[in-house]
């Protein structure tokens, strides 16, 4: 007899690898030396940020070019609620999320009237106007920006190390926090409509399906989330601003390139981009501009040839996924 | 006076921005393609007349002979290379292949022309005006910009209007199996868009590196100046991106006249009210 499954032998074990993973990674600060610790914890930031630009643009076709609109604002909440107001840095994590949901609602009502590409610079125009609009704080260092007081710092830990830690958990807990989330969310309800209006919106519309609620709800969570990504970004920096907050570079083109590369529409294509995206640094940075220059034209190769990315040829190729939000049959003859 | 002054001058930048915007216009209107790269390629065609005159000692106005045709092949050749394997119903494939092109566009300047900024030196036509009322100059660069946007457009129009590549546009536009069933190959209209696209592109970036510093990194700016316009004006209307461009400047214009921190911020500003207000554009031809 037929039989419809989820999940695969692959899967499980990609499971109970995952599972391991976790753990040793939760236990990096105990076994690792202290540049091994800051490298992972950059990689969780920019996992973060790929996998939930990757949910927005691959899933929900909201393709943004303005998310370092929420990563500024997140390290900027960040630094108003240490400096006015002498809040913890977890505090101020967490509000920097509440705020940016706040922010953008409005945000979303404007910028949804722009449809497919003019949407994408519609969203550019609004980070530009958060970067001016930063520039301008004179309270906040306006255009030359801002450090953290010392006494902020010191709430996560008198020792650097200790320090170093409690960051680097934030990190992990952020990174695989958008991963469970898009996992979570894909197999859920809401992916099941997400998987529909990007098949067809209008077929998914006339079934019920409510298409503009769903898309404000991804936009208003992932801006809540990348923007709890920004708070941790500058908590390592210690310093802001307005242009290293609200960099397109390295906020959002980065981030475009590794889901690009790793796989668009998929959940583990931005994990493979992320580690492609870091070797790719590690021996080819110090080409400077050379090095933007490769990753822009293997985006572009990779669109052309393999629009679903490498991790989108290799499932198809095999058949497989680690982390299965779709029901496969299973053939008995 | 100071204030009409700003006014004045912002209508005559506008003139640049809708110059910046009509290709943008164009290729929406053929292809229903948004170039990330729009910007880029101004800046390149700055820099490629930048080359030009100090190889071999042209007036800046003059190596437009060189630019436009070589930013129009350049054009035609990324058309039918590239940007013509994205097009479909995915929005996704073209709206990265060019923010890709962006970036190695950006760098590439960088690379081979240094992060120095540079400008072109027009001479007397840079420095001479006339007083239009007490207290007003016209220059002459501002007004010959405005002049020459004026006559892009109505070149344009007519062109879309009047000509047999211009119903070709128009009826690949309408209905691309159609039109292909009445032989036409909308892989070479398409190229043959981008390339006047890019020919208009090559005029605005000539203009752009006369009036003022050019460096690699300028294109975003113009590329978000150039949407801003088509958006205000209204989608699909070439005239539109004319008052679009205006609006802008103006509104550039009168943020600069309270703060200069206030300029760019102040067209932004402008140009979401309009999107709150009139999400259509003030004069909308086409649907998206």
């Amino acid at each position: 007899m037929n039989t419809i499954t989820r999940s695969t032998r692959l899967s499980k074990v990609a499971g109970v690898i995952s599972v391991v993973l976790v753990a040793a990674l939760i236990a990096v600060p105990w076994w690792a030396v202290a540049s091994t610790e800051h490298l992972l914890a950059e990689f969780c930031i920019y996992l973060a940020l790929a996998s939930l630009w990757n949910l927005l643009a691959g899933y929900t076709g909201l393709v943004s070019v303005g998310q370092q609109a929420y990563v500024g604002l997140g390290g900027y909440v960040l630094f108003t609620c240490s400096v006015f107001l002498g809040l913890h840095p977890i505090l101020s994590i967490l509000l920097a999320g509440l705020a940016a949901a706040l922010v953008a609602v409005p945000v979303a009502a404007l910028v949804f009237r722009l449809q497919g590409a003019y949407f994408a610079i519609g969203t550019w125009v609004v980070a530009e106007v958060f970067r001016l609009s930063f520039a301008q704080m004179t309270a906040l260092g306006g255009g030359s920006g801002y450090s953290l007081p010392v006494p902020i710092i010191k709430m996560l830990g008198d020792a650097k190390p200790v320090r170093e830690a409690n960051i680097y958990w934030i990190s992990l807990a952020l990174g695989i926090g958008a991963l469970a989330l898009v996992y979570t969310l894909l197999r859920s309800k809401i992916g099941l409509a997400l998987t529909a209006i990007r098949d067809s919106e209008i077929a998914s519309s006339s079934l019920g399906v409510k298409i503009d609620r769903i898309k404000y709800a991804v936009y208003i969570a992932v801006a809540a989330l990348t923007s709890m990504v920004g708070c941790i970004i500058f908590l390592q920096k210690l310093r802001i601003s307005p242009d290293a907050a609200f960099s397109v570079n390295d906020w959002t083109a980065f981030v475009i390139f590794i889901v690009v590369i790793g796989g668009i529409g998929t959940i583990e294509g931005p994990i493979l981009g992320t580690i492609i995206y870091f070797l790719l640094r590690e021996y080819l940075a110090n080409l400077g501009s050379i090095y933007l220059m490769i990753l822009g034209a293997l985006a572009i190769v990779i669109m052309l040839t393999a629009p679903k990315g490498i991790w989108g040829y290799i499932s198809k190729r095999w058949n497989i996924a680690l982390f299965p939000v779709g029901y496969r049959i299973n053939f008995k003859d | 006076m100071d204030w009409l002054n700003a006014i004045v001058q912002g209508i005559l930048v506008g003139g640049l921005y809708a110059m910046f915007a009509a290709g943008l216009s164009l290729i929406f209107g053929v292809m229903r393609l948004v170039n990330i790269a729009h910007g880029d390629l101004i800046i390149l065609a700055s820099y490629l007349a930048w080359a030009i005159v100090h190889a071999t000692g042209l007036h800046p106005l003059a190596s437009l002979i060189i630019v436009v045709p070589l930013m129009a092949g350049f054009g035609y050749a990324l058309q039918r290379g590239i940007l013509n394997r994205t097009l479909g119903k995915d929005i996704l494939p073209p709206l990265l292949v060019t923010f890709g092109l962006s970036v190695i566009l950006q760098n590439g300047l960088l690379e081979y022309f240094t992060a120095d900024s540079r400008k072109l030196d027009a001479g007397f036509l840079e420095t001479s005006s006339f007083p239009l009322l007490p207290g007003i100059n016209i220059g002459v660069l501002p007004l010959l910009m405005f002049v020459s946007a004026v006559a892009i457009i109505a070149g344009l129009q007519f062109l879309f209007y009047r000509t047999s590549l211009g119903r070709a546009f128009r009826a690949t536009s309408d209905d691309t199996e159609i039109a292909q069933l009445m032989g036409l190959d909308n892989k070479k209209v398409y190229a043959w868009a981008m390339a006047l696209c890019l020919a208009v592109v090559a005029i605005a970036g000539v203009f752009l590196a006369i009036r003022s510093n050019f460096d690699p990194f300028m294109g975003p700016g113009r590329l978000i100046f150039g949407f801003e316009a088509v958006i205000i004006g209204g989608l699909g209307n070439l005239w539109g991106t004319l008052v679009g461009g205006v609006i802008l400047g103006v509104a550039q214009g009168l943020g600069a006249q309270v703060d200069p921190g206030y300029q760019l911020l102040a067209g932004h500003v402008t140009f979401l009210l309009v999107l709150a207000f009139r999400p259509t554009g003030l004069y909308p031809r086409v649907s998206g």
